[in-house]
C-alpha cells in the first residue's frame, strides 16, 4: 500500500509539468478568449460583458455572415476534390507500384509537404500568375488566346489547398490500404467479383476509416487556415481566419476576433461530432 | 488498359504535386528580375543576395533557436508526462490524457489569439520566447502521444526490474527509458522541430522586432514576386528534405529491419 502511494505521487509529479504548461498556456488563454468574445468594443475601449452582441452581429451583418458561408463552401469543395484525387493515388502506390519502389513513390508524393507552408503558397502564386508557367504553356500551345485570371480568385485558393491536402490524404489512405490483408480481395475474386467490383464493394468500404480521418483533418486544417486564402485568394472574398486577422489588425477589435474564433471552434466541434463514429484518431 | 490508366494517373498527380516545387527551385536561378518564364539562364546571384541579407539571416538564426528550444522543451515535458501516465493508473488519468492532447484539435490561429490576449493582459511583450511558448503548446500533445504510444508492457517491465535492483528514479528514466525509447524520442524531436520551423501564424502574432523565418518571408512577399524569395524558399526546402532523408535513413530503416 505504501509503495503504491509513493508510485502514485511520483507519477503525478512526472505529469505535473506538462499539465501545468497546458493549463497555463492553453486552457487559461482559451477561457480568457471566450470571456473576451462576450465583451464589446466601444471606440478603442474594451467594455467587459457578458453580452452576446458580437455573436448577434456575426449572424446578422452580411460581411461576417458571408465569411462563414465562404469558409464552409471552400472547405467542402477542397475536402471532396482532395479525397477524390488522393484515393486513386494511394491505391496505385499501394497496389500497382512494385514493392521496392513503393517507399520512394510515397516519399515523392508527399515531398512538398515538407516545404514551408508560406513558401508553398508563394510557389502557387508563381505558377498561377498571369505570366506564370501555366498561363504561359496554355497560351503557348494555343489553348487560350489570352491569359485567364486565376490568382486572387477562389480557384487559386482551392488549388493551393487541394495540393496540400491530396498529400495528407494520400498518407492516411495509404496507411489504411497497406494494413488490409490481400485475402479480402482474393476471396472476392474467387467468388466471381470483377476487378472493379473488388475495389468498389470490398476495398473502398474497408478504407472508410482512413478516408474519414483524413477528411476530418482536411476540414479542420482547411477551415482554420489564414495563409493560403490570403496569399492566393486575395481580398475579394474573405474567409473566417482572414476576417479574424482583419479585426485584429485594422480595428484592434479583440472581442469580435475572439467571437469569430469561438464560432470557428464550434464549427469544428460539430464536424467532429458528425464523423466521430468513424474517426480513429489513435490510428494516426 | 487498367495498367496504362494507373501509370498515366500516377504521372499526372505527381506532376501536379511536384510542379510548384520545381518551378520554385528552377526560377531561383533566374538571371533576371522576375521569377516567371522565359528562363533567361542560370545565376547564383540571388543566393548570394539572401546570404548577405542581414534581416533574413537573423530570422534564420531565430527560427533555428525557437525550433530547437521549443522542440527540446516539448520532448522533455512530453516524455515525463508519458512515463508518469504509463507507470500507474492515477485517478483521473483519462482526463489528464484528454487535457494534454486537447491543443491538437484546435487550430493554430485560435491558440495564437488566446495567447496574444493573455500575454497582453499580464504584460508579456511579443517576443521569440512568447513564440517558443506557443510552439511548445502545439508540439507537446504530439510528443506526448508519440512517446505514450511507444511505452509498452516490455518497457514497463524493464523499468520495474531496474527499480527492484535499486535504481533511483532519475536513473530509471535516464538509463532505461530514454535509450529504450530513443527512436521515438528522436522522431518526436524532429517532428516538433519541423513544425516549429515551419509555423507561421503563432510566430506572426507573437513576435514583433525579432521575427522567425516564415514571418520574414511573409514580409518579403509584400514586395511582389522576386527570385530572391525563390532562393530563400528553395533553401528552406533543402533543409526540410535533408531532415526527412536523415529520418528515413536512420530511424525508419532501423525500425524496418
Amino acid at each position: 500500500m505504501r509503495i503504491e502511494t509513493r508510485e502514485r505521487r511520483l507519477g503525478a509529479a512526472l505529469v505535473a509539468p506538462a499539465l501545468i504548461w497546458t493549463v497555463a498556456f492553453f486552457v487559461l488563454p482559451f477561457a480568457a478568449m471566450v470571456w473576451m468574445s462576450l465583451a464589446h468594443l466601444d471606440g478603442r475601449m474594451v467594455v467587459p460583458g457578458p453580452d452576446a452582441g458580437n455573436y448577434l452581429r456575426i449572424f446578422t451583418e452580411p460581411s461576417l455572415r458571408r465569411g462563414i458561408w465562404v469558409s464552409l463552401q471552400i472547405t467542402a469543395i477542397v475536402t471532396v476534390i482532395s479525397v477524390l484525387l488522393a484515393w486513386p493515388l494511394a491505391w496505385i502506390i499501394a497496389m500497382r507500384v512494385p514493392p521496392q519502389w513503393r517507399r520512394l513513390a510515397l516519399l515523392l508524393a508527399v515531398l512538398p509537404f515538407w516545404t514551408s507552408y508560406v513558401v508553398r503558397s508563394y510557389s502557387w502564386a508563381l505558377v498561377l500568375g498571369e505570366r506564370g508557367v501555366v498561363m504561359n504553356a496554355l497560351t503557348g500551345i494555343g489553348l487560350l488566346s489570352e491569359p485567364v485570371q486565376i490568382m486572387a480568385t477562389r480557384s487559386a485558393t482551392v488549388i493551393g489547398f487541394v495540393h496540400f491536402f491530396v498529400m495528407l490524404l494520400t498518407l492516411t489512405i495509404y496507411a489504411n490500404l497497406v494494413q488490409l490483408s490481400p485475402n479480402y480481395a482474393r476471396a472476392a475474386e474467387d467468388l466471381g467479383a470483377s476487378r472493379f467490383q473488388v475495389i468498389r464493394l470490398v476495398i473502398l468500404p474497408l478504407t472508410l476509416p482512413g478516408v474519414v480521418t483524413g477528411a476530418f483533418l482536411t476540414f479542420v486544417l482547411c477551415i482554420g487556415d489564414y495563409i493560403t486564402p490570403q496569399i492566393l485568394g486575395g481580398n475579394n472574398e474573405l474567409t473566417v481566419p482572414q476576417l479574424i486577422m482583419l479585426q485584429l489588425g485594422r480595428r484592434g477589435d479583440y472581442p469580435m476576433a475572439s467571437a469569430l474564433a469561438v464560432v470557428l471552434m464550434a464549427i469544428v466541434t460539430l464536424a467532429y461530432a458528425a464523423c466521430a463514429r468513424w474517426l480513429r484518431m489513435d490510428r494516426l | 488498359m487498367m495498367r496504362f490508366l494507373s501509370w498515366a494517373y500516377l504521372a499526372a498527380t505527381f506532376a501536379f504535386i511536384l510542379l510548384p516545387v520545381v518551378v520554385l527551385v528552377v526560377f531561383s536561378f533566374q538571371d533576371g528580375r522576375l521569377p516567371v518564364p522565359p528562363f533567361r539562364g542560370a545565376t547564383l546571384r540571388w543566393y548570394g543576395e539572401i546570404l548577405g541579407n542581414r534581416a533574413l539571416m537573423a530570422a534564420l538564426r531565430n527560427s533555428l533557436l525557437v525550433a530547437s528550444g521549443s522542440a527540446l522543451v516539448s520532448v522533455v515535458l512530453g516524455f515525463l508526462a508519458a512515463s508518469g501516465l504509463a507507470r500507474v493508473a492515477l485517478p483521473g488519468s483519462a482526463l489528464m490524457r484528454g487535457v494534454l492532447i486537447a491543443p491538437m484539435t484546435v487550430s493554430y490561429l485560435i491558440i495564437a489569439l488566446g495567447l496574444l490576449q493573455m500575454f497582453n493582459q499580464v504584460g508579456i511583450r511579443p517576443s521569440l520566447i512568447a513564440t517558443g511558448i506557443g510552439h511548445v503548446v502545439i508540439n507537446l500533445p504530439l510528443c506526448f502521444a508519440i512517446l505514450y504510444a511507444a511505452m509498452g508492457e516490455h518497457q514497463r517491465n524493464a523499468m520495474r526490474a531496474a527499480r527492484d535492483l535499486g535504481a533511483a528514479e532519475w536513473q530509471v528514466l535516464w538509463l532505461i527509458s530514454v535509450p529504450m525509447l530513443a527512436p521515438a524520442v528522436a522522431a518526436a524531436f524532429f517532428l516538433s522541430f519541423t513544425f516549429s520551423w515551419d509555423e507561421f501564424i503563432i510566430a506572426f502574432l507573437l513576435t514583433r522586432f525579432d521575427v522567425t523565418l516564415p514571418v520574414e518571408i511573409w514580409s518579403m512577399l509584400r514586395s511582389g514576386l522576386s527570385p530572391k524569395t525563390n532562393a530563400i524558399g528553395s533553401l528552406v526546402f533543402l533543409v526540410s528534405v535533408v531532415m526527412v532523408v536523415a529520418l528515413e535513413l536512420t530511424l525508419f530503416r532501423k525500425a524496418r529491419t
